[in-house]
């Protein structure tokens, strides 16, 4: 899944007790008349890091990024920088750069002159200024447009000249409110990349807000999911995937079939749940923190679940029988719609390792869905 | 075309003559009578133009036809003409004659009263010292204007209707009333700004401040009289403005008044334009304020136009005046309606 960190020497500064957070914010609420946009927040963000926010619509997160920016003040807690307490820092003396989430590009100035608003600010020599803006113009495939206003550029255009103002100046730390949200597959991939590399090159620190969950999961070092204002989760992204510790996280990110039931047997090393639900005893082998006959909730990923016309050898614990509902055939998956005798429906995702025609299951037919003791979560809430 | 061409359709025109004597300069044309035929394809177009949904058009053009347009040619006629002791004091311009053998149109037209205006020292000097108090007042305006059009658009949205609404208060008086109030104000004896000032201990009764009759009682007068005209456009240019337009100016490391000035003044220069001109344009014209506030001495052009329509009675004299003092303003508006055609075309 996540694609960089694979060339990279393990990066989790967050689980090592003598690193010190870069960004810290320490019970921070920002509330709009009554109205609570970010609630009692507490986040570490380390140096170098990539950190997506991810959330619904209104869950605060350009809220979070512009109090990082300085353009709002937390209405209780507080902001630390690099050790710096941010609260009385104006927007112009941070280390920071924004890219707005509605670009805010200068519309007198020529896609050039935006880009080197920052570099001017600083008093960059126009020689520097010149070379730097042009590397911009390359990185996000404008160099034909420099001379242009904003209102003569696409959407997806303006989203680029917005992304090189912020990234020209290098920041320590660099915000970027949905900032690949207006461009094609293509584009965005390259520029996700680009971002990746910009960010080893330099150093920079990144937070990112995002609506695409597939960019965070390929960009992010960690993830945090936000709702309601505040964070529900904050891991890696295999963590938040494979382990998240909510309902809501599970079914915020990907696909899930969730079964909810009954602890029946806690062990230090495995639970057993029966669900009225599913219509089996599920076995998961990992502990939990609910107590004996507490009700849970079991969430199984689609791909994780088998599709088979014939019952297991051991079907006491993970085995669901239901009727194939309805097939979706992707090219690289098929997706089972299955439905249990309990009116449930449960989707199953299964690689199609063989041509299509040689798969004998079909419409109505009766299947068994199986699943590994490591595959499900059991979640208390 | 010479004259005597009966074929011809179309009216002829010929310059007769003209004589260059002296001031009187007359430029004579005479215009043959043709058969009214020509005219029809121009009438097909404007009806078809203006048929349907077109009508909805030539209700305003109607009116700039009827209300701008026809006066202006009325005005232009009259300032070719010569004075004459009669109702309406001017010669007429146009003349049929009918000689036995031919029926024709004579235009006279009079170029004398333009003559007399552009070698007269006095009006070329009242039209140059129109034109400054014009520029002093619109740039008093400009200055004054914008930090209080600023303050409003930057004022909490509740308060905003109310704040433009104190600014358009004043047309709902007589705008003569208004000039009048000035003068009870600014009065040497008995005004009630030397009253107050003298009621504080700030002059002394001998010496109270002598501001009417000076150009500095003009230029309160047209400043206080033309403000909104500046203020209004400027206010709607800078209440539009994207305030994150100055985060991300901010956000790149620009002090907020360095921010002002290369963000929030260049996005405002539709605005203030938009307000120069209106200032502008009819403070040039102005007769009443420097009229009241200064009196004789106080050369403007408009209080010359007065004069020469007014006391002398010489309506081709000033309507020569007021046409060339269109022409020299016609190059601001002109500039301004393709500053606004820009603007529209970029969309903003
Ligand atoms: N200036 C403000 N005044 C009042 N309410 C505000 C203000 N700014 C934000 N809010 C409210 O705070 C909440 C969070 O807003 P925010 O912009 O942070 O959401 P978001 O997570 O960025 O959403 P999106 O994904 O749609 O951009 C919203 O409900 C919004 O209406
Ligand atoms: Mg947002």
């Amino acid at each position: 899944m996540n694609t960089a960190s694979a060339a990279r020497v393990p990066f989790e500064p967050w689980n090592d007790p003598k690193a010190k957070p870069y960004i810290r914010i320490v019970n921070v609420t920002k509330t709009f008349g009554d109205f609570v946009a970010v609630d009692n927040m507490n986040l570490d963000i380390y140096q170098r890091e990539f950190f997506s926010l991810l959330g619904p619509s209104g869950c605060g997160k350009t809220t979070l990024l512009r109090m990082l920016a300085g353009f709002e003040r937390p209405t209780s807690g507080r902001i630390e920088l690099d050790g710096v307490d941010m609260s009385t820092v104006p927007p112009y003396e941070r280390p920071v750069n924004m890219m707005f989430q509605s670009y805010a590009l200068f519309p007198h100035m020529t896609v050039e002159d935006n880009i080197a608003f920052g570099l001017r600010q600083d008093g960059v020599p126009k020689e520097e200024r010149k070379r730097r803006v042009e590397e911009m113009l390359t990185l996000v495939q404008l160099t034909k447009f420099g001379k242009r206003k904003p209102h003569q550029l696409s959407g997806g255009q303006r989203q680029r000249v917005a992304l090189a103002r912020s990234l020209v100046k290098k920041p320590k730390m660099l915000l970027l409110d949905e900032p690949l949200g207006a461009l094609d597959k293509k584009l965005r991939e390259q520029t996700q990349f680009e971002l990746m590399n910009i960010q080893e090159q330099v150093g920079i620190t990144f937070v990112i807000v995002t609506h695409d969950q597939e960019e965070a999961m390929t960009v992010s070092s960690r993830i945090a999911v936000m709702n309601h204002g505040r964070i529900a989760q904050v891991a890696t992204p295999t963590e938040i995937y494979e382990y998240p510790n909510s309902r809501y996280v599970a079914e915020f990110i990907g696909d899930v079939n969730m079964f909810e039931g009954r602890l029946a047997d806690v062990a230090p090393d495995h639970v057993i749940i029966t669900s009225a639900d599913a219509g089996t005893n599920i076995y998961v082998d990992r502990g939990t923190s609910a107590a004996a006959g507490a009700t849970v909730w079991v969430a199984v990923r689609p791909e994780k679940i088998d599709v088979g016309l014939i019952a297991p050898d051991d079907p006491a614990y993970n085995c669901i029988k239901g009727t194939v509902w309805d097939i979706g055939y992707l090219g690289n998956l098929t997706i089972y719609h299955v439905k249990l005798e309990s009116g449930l429906k449960v989707t199953a995702a299964v690689a199609n390792r063989t041509r299509l025609r040689d798969r004998p299951i079909t419409w109505n037919d009766e299947v068994f869905l199986t699943w590994a003791p490591d595959s499900a979560v059991v979640l208390v809430s | 075309m010479s004259a005597g061409d009966d074929t011809d359709d179309r009216p002829s025109a010929a310059l007769i003559s003209h004589d260059a004597g002296g001031f009187a300069e007359w430029l004579h044309f005479r215009l043959h009578r043709g058969r009214l035929a020509w005219a029809a394809p121009y009438i097909l177009w404007v009806a078809t133009r203006f048929s349907g949904r077109g009508m909805v058009i030539a209700i305003p053009y109607g009116f700039l036809l009827a209300f701008f347009l026809i006066p202006f040619l009325i005005v232009l006629k009259i300032s070719f003409a010569e004075t004459a002791l009669a109702i309406p004091p001017y010669t007429d311009l146009i003349e049929m004659v009918d000689d036995g053998f031919e029926y024709f149109v004579n235009i006279k037209l009079n170029l004398g009263n333009y003559w007399i205006i552009l070698s007269e020292d006095t009006y070329v000097r009242a039209y140059l010292n129109s034109a400054k108090i014009a520029a002093i007042s619109t740039l008093l305006c400009l200055i004054i204007g914008f930090p209080m059009a600023y303050a409003m658009a930057r004022a909490d949205e509740s308060i905003r209707p109310t704040l433009l609404m104190l600014v358009i208060l004043p047309f709902w008086t007589s705008f003569l009333i208004r000039v009048y109030a000035w003068i009870v104000i600014l009065k040497t004896e008995g005004g009630l700004l030397n009253t107050f000032l003298i009621a504080i201990g700030v002059i002394s009764p001998d010496d109270p401040l002598r501001i009417l009759s000076t150009e500095w009682a003009m230029y309160i007068g047209i400043v206080y009289s033309y403000l909104p005209f500046m203020i209004l456009p400027l206010y709607a240019n800078l209440e539009r403005m994207d305030m994150s337009l100055l985060e991300a100016a901010a956000d790149l490391g620009c002090r907020p008044i360095k921010a002002f000035w290369v963000v929030t003044v260049p996005l405002a220069i539709p605005g203030i334009i938009a307000g120069c001109f209106l200032v502008f344009i009819p403070a040039v014209g102005e007769y009443v304020i420097p009229e009241l506030m200064v009196g004789d001495n106080v050369r403007v052009i408009g209080r010359k136009l007065f004069t020469d329509f007014a006391s002398e009675r010489n309506w081709p004299l000033a309507a020569a005046v007021s046409v060339i003092l269109l022409a020299i303003l016609i190059i601001p508006i002109v500039l301004f309606q393709r500053q606004q055609a820009r603007l529209q075309e970029a969309g903003q």
